[in-house]
């Protein structure tokens, strides 16, 4: 399974980026093969509303089967449940130390989104 | 004629101005209050209600489940992010959506009809020969310029109209300036309000307006406003002084022109400027071929 991490870097000691929808960018690991590849949010960072639903289908279309992010809103916890995505929120500072926390089962996964929408 | 009151900078008197150029006409006026997020003109009108709420709808997109293929063709035309097909389904958010109707016209499998969403209201205020049309969007909606379009629906061929636009440069300041005759910009001579005034003035540029400015608290400030009309050309069509009863007839939601008459030919003189010359600030478009 491939998890997207929210990050504004481009290697696993980067920083674990706290906002899912601006994101510059998410770095896809890979869970078998231990690899990452980097997918590119930046046309988000400006978006006047509907970042999170536009960087869900995003991630949903690299593969992800799990998030690991700061915080995510209502809009794009809807999108990525319905595609099945599974969502972690963690303060992990960076995307290594996220990834640890994953893997040895200690992030929970969210069952609603953790803060409001900007706009409703 | 259509005269729209703009402002880039919020708070420099625009709804002062759009109350009290209509107070001062002597032929009726249709006056519309397009800042439609907070709307006050009425505050200053105070005129009465004709008891009737007139409500907005926007036609959103409603997705069909049955026949939608989850081909994406919906969500890769919407500009504005408002549809997502994330697998099988699209799912629509009605708060991001414009009412444009395009998801339905690319849907292939016709598994989408469109619903109202309710955005706001219109009500209609009289007073002297003055018709108040005001828009109020209901709250938790960020969807202006729908309302704004159907507000400008009101508009009389026969009436001379004022329009007491939102403040900024962006999509709803656009949607009540368009198809105006005539665009009043009110600055004060601030840094903030020289610097948002130039965003105004291009943005009238763009449409083309013909344009004036007003400089509301002359004495505060400096001189940049001035100098920046001068040198780009553009009149200065009033000064309204900083006066410290315009602010406290402002705060009892009293009318300028009548609480402190001695300010009435400002506002009588400013439209007269605007009715008899509505092309003066075209200047540099008649050297245009």
């Amino acid at each position: 399974m491939k998890i997207a991490f929210s990050t504004s870097g481009d290697n696993l000691d980067a920083p674990l980026y706290p906002r899912f929808g601006r994101t510059p960018k998410f770095l896809m690991y890979d869970l078998e093969s231990k690899t990452f590849e980097l997918v590119d949010n930046t046309q988000n960072l400006n978006a006047a509303q509907g970042a999170g639903i536009q960087a869900a289908q995003t991630v949903s279309r690299a593969g992800a089967g799990a998030v690991v992010t700061g915080h995510c809103g209502p809009k794009a916890f809807r999108v990525l449940a319905e595609a099945d995505i599974e969502v972690y929120n963690t303060e992990a500072a960076t995307v290594a130390e996220a990834l640890t926390l994953y893997q040895t089962g200690k992030l929970v996964r969210a069952e609603a989104s953790d803060v409001e929408g900007h706009w409703a | 004629m259509i005269i729209t009151v703009a402002s880039g900078k919020g708070g420099t008197g625009k709804t002062t101005l759009a109350v009290n150029l209509a107070a001062v006409m002597e032929n009726p006026v249709v006056l519309l209050d397009c800042d439609v997020e907070e709307p006050n003109a009425q505050l200053f009108l105070n005129g009465a209600s004709n008891q009737e709420e007139d409500l907005v709808h926007l036609l959103i997109p409603e997705v069909d489940a049955t026949h939608c293929t989850g081909c994406g063709e919906c969500a890769q035309f919407c500009r504005y992010g408002a549809i997502a097909v994330p697998r099988a389904t699209a799912i629509v958010f009605p708060e991001l959506c414009h009412g444009c109707g395009g998801c339905k016209l690319v849907c292939p499998s016709g598994a989408i009809c469109e619903v109202e969403r309710r955005i706001g209201k219109i009500e209609t205020f009289t007073r002297n020969g003055i018709i108040l049309h005001e828009g109020r969007l209901d709250i938790g909606v960020a969807m202006a310029p729908p309302l704004i379009r159907a507000l400008k629906t009101r508009i009389r061929k026969d009436y001379t109209v004022i329009i007491d636009a939102p403040p900024g440069t962006s999509c709803p300041v656009i949607a009540a300036l368009r198809g105006s005759d005539f665009a009043v910009l009110v600055t004060e001579p601030t840094p903030f309000g020289l610097h948002d005034l130039k965003l105004a003035v291009e943005a009238v540029r763009e449409l083309e307006l013909p344009f004036g400015v007003v400089v509301n608290r002359m004495g505060i400030g400096d001189e940049r406003v001035h100098t920046f009309c001068q040198e780009e050309k553009i009149p200065i069509l009033a000064e309204i002084p900083d006066d410290r009863n315009i602010a406290e007839a402002y705060s009892r939601g009293a009318l300028l022109s009548e609480a402190l008459p001695e300010y009435r030919p400002i506002f009588s003189n400013l439209l007269k400027r605007i009715l008899q010359n509505g092309t003066f600030g075209k200047a540099e478009d008649s050297e245009k071929p």
